[in-house]
């Protein structure tokens, strides 16, 4: 008798709780937007990993100039110009490389060339209590792996990551390549590389200058520039695409002005030879 | 804390479970009582997102809904907008993700219905409609919910296929997962670590609640 009773109240307990998950679901769904942010409320930026800090400062001080604002979406430049290619629905596209860009320009997702914004620089980290010694010739890790004492090493996925690409290229150039191989670990963009090199599961990681220069990353550990001779040229270009609205193409021309290049001056990267500009 | 992604996250959970549920119970119901050839691979199919790599979906979901595909390409022409890193194709997919999920508590459901009381329901003369929604619903009900919660709690947490289609798309297709990798790598720990503990909590609760329904199913059938 006990038991049905307490049987009778566990199955209230269960309508109860069946009510209250309908309940919940439907309060859920009386929330949705009815319209998500879309088009020319803040148009979506897709921009490399490279950019995260830098980019964050210059929408801020676009917003506040403006009024207007745009919508950040981070990833390897490789995969972003993947995702356009099958219509995702982005406004601009900032690359690391300008390959990526010129590519989507032939094919007709584009308006236009684009315009190189900066030029991208490469830095040696080491966290805190790392083997590696960083400096610009690469000597450190050097010595650090003749020694057997460098476990993880990080950098981007040169597949698709251009800052994985010229990672490989600079150890090449230095000769560490063969020796280094064996212990890198790859992220899958330049962030996660950093992400990576600094939490201390690496020994130490190739990534980007502008990444290692916010307060964020830079007190995690020592860093210095590798040479820009070590690697092709980071030539970093961005472009209009397809759906840009007039908000993308203000934030586009805001880009290449002065308050943008001293934000990017500020993060480490090169500006942009005029030369280049299409 | 991302509001944007943990109402987008909520929502795209509280969805599938609407637009999934009707359909498990049409494909567990026959499961539960029906015997045919071939039913153990039609099991294994309806089982597969279970073991799969959500990479493995992803990539296939990718090529299934993206622009390049018929089903990708009829949707832009009707809707003007790619079906992948969109919220609709995140349900979508989410769909298909949860499929098990919702199955086969809905299966164990309908199994733990014995035969004869729908024999009895018949003989009474109540239509099938009404034997369906007086006395299988009913009975099945905790299977159901179990098949709810589950569904609702794992697309919560889904990661890889949402990296895979969704393009993490601010408001559209950014869901709490996605938007504590993005916190990872802009080092942003203290915001990475709150949204975790939301979705821990909502987690544990939905476990708990799963955990609860079931040892009444199992009381039930004792």
């Amino acid at each position: 008798m006990g038991s049905s009773t307490i049987g009778n109240q566990i199955a209230r307990l269960g309508r109860v709780g069946a009510r209250a998950v309908a309940a919940a679901v439907l309060l859920v769904l009386a929330s949705a937007p009815g319209a998500p942010l879309r088009a020319e409320e803040a148009p979506v930026v897709a921009a490399a990993a490279d950019l995260q800090f830098a980019l964050a400062d210059i929408a801020a001080a676009f917003r506040r100039e403006t009024g207007a604002s745009v919508t950040l979406t981070f990833g390897a430049s490789g995969n972003l110009a993947r995702q356009i290619r099958q219509g995702a629905p982005y406004q601009l596209y900032l690359s690391a490389d300008e390959a990526y860009v010129l590519d989507l320009a032939r094919e007709g997702f584009t308006r236009g060339p684009g315009a190189v914004y900066a030029n991208g620089r490469l830095v040696v980290f080491a966290p805190q209590g790392s083997p590696v010694a960083p400096d610009g010739s690469l000597d450190g890790l050097r010595g650090a792996l003749n020694e057997g004492r460098v476990q993880a090493f990080a950098i981007a996925n040169p597949e698709h990551a251009p800052y994985g690409a010229r990672a490989r290229e600079a150890l090449r150039h230095a000769g560490l390549w063969e020796a280094v191989e064996p212990h890198l670990v790859y992220g899958e963009n330049v962030a996660q590389a950093a992400q990576f090199a600094t939490s201390g599961s690496a020994d130490g990681g190739i990534f980007a200058h502008a990444l290692a220069l916010s307060p964020a990353v830079g007190r995690l550990g020592r860093f210095a520039l590798i040479p820009a001779a070590y690697h092709t040229p980071l030539r970093q270009r961005m472009v209009l695409l397809r759906p840009a609205g007039a908000t993308a193409a203000r934030f586009y021309d805001y880009l290449q002005q002065p308050p943008a290049w001293a934000l990017l001056d500020r993060y480490g990267f090169a500006r942009p030879d005029p030369q280049a500009g299409d | 804390m991302d509001w944007s992604a943990l109402t987008l996250s909520l929502r795209l959970g509280a969805l599938t479970v609407v637009v999934l549920l009707p359909l498990a119970i049409l494909v567990a119901r026959p499961l539960a009582w029906r015997r045919f050839r071939g039913k153990a691979i039609v099991e294994a199919l309806f089982a597969l997102p279970l073991v799969l790599p959500p990479t493995v979906l992803g990539y296939y979901l990718l090529l299934a809904f993206g622009g390049a595909s018929p089903v990708g390409r009829a949707w832009s022409d009707v809707f003007g907008g790619p079906l992948v890193f969109s919220f609709e194709g995140l349900l979508l997919a989410s769909v298909i993700v949860n499929l098990p999920f919702a199955v086969q508590p809905v299966q164990r459901g309908f199994e733990a219905i014995p035969g004869e009381l729908r024999d009895a329901a018949f003989c009474c003369g109540m239509t099938p409609w009404r034997v369906f929604t007086r006395i299988e619903l009913p009975l099945a009900w905790p299977g159901i919910l179990t098949g709810a919660v589950l569904t609702f709690a794992h697309t919560l947490g889904e990661f890889g296929v949402v990296l895979m289609i969704g393009g993490n798309i601010p408001g559209e297709t950014r869901t709490m997962s996605i938007a504590i990798y993005d916190r990872v790598q802009a080092f942003d720990d203290a915001a990475a670590g709150r949204m975790a503990i939301v979705l821990v909590v909502l987690s544990v609760a939905a476990i708990a609640l799963t955990y609860a329904l079931s040892a009444r199913v199992g009381r039930r059938l004792d």
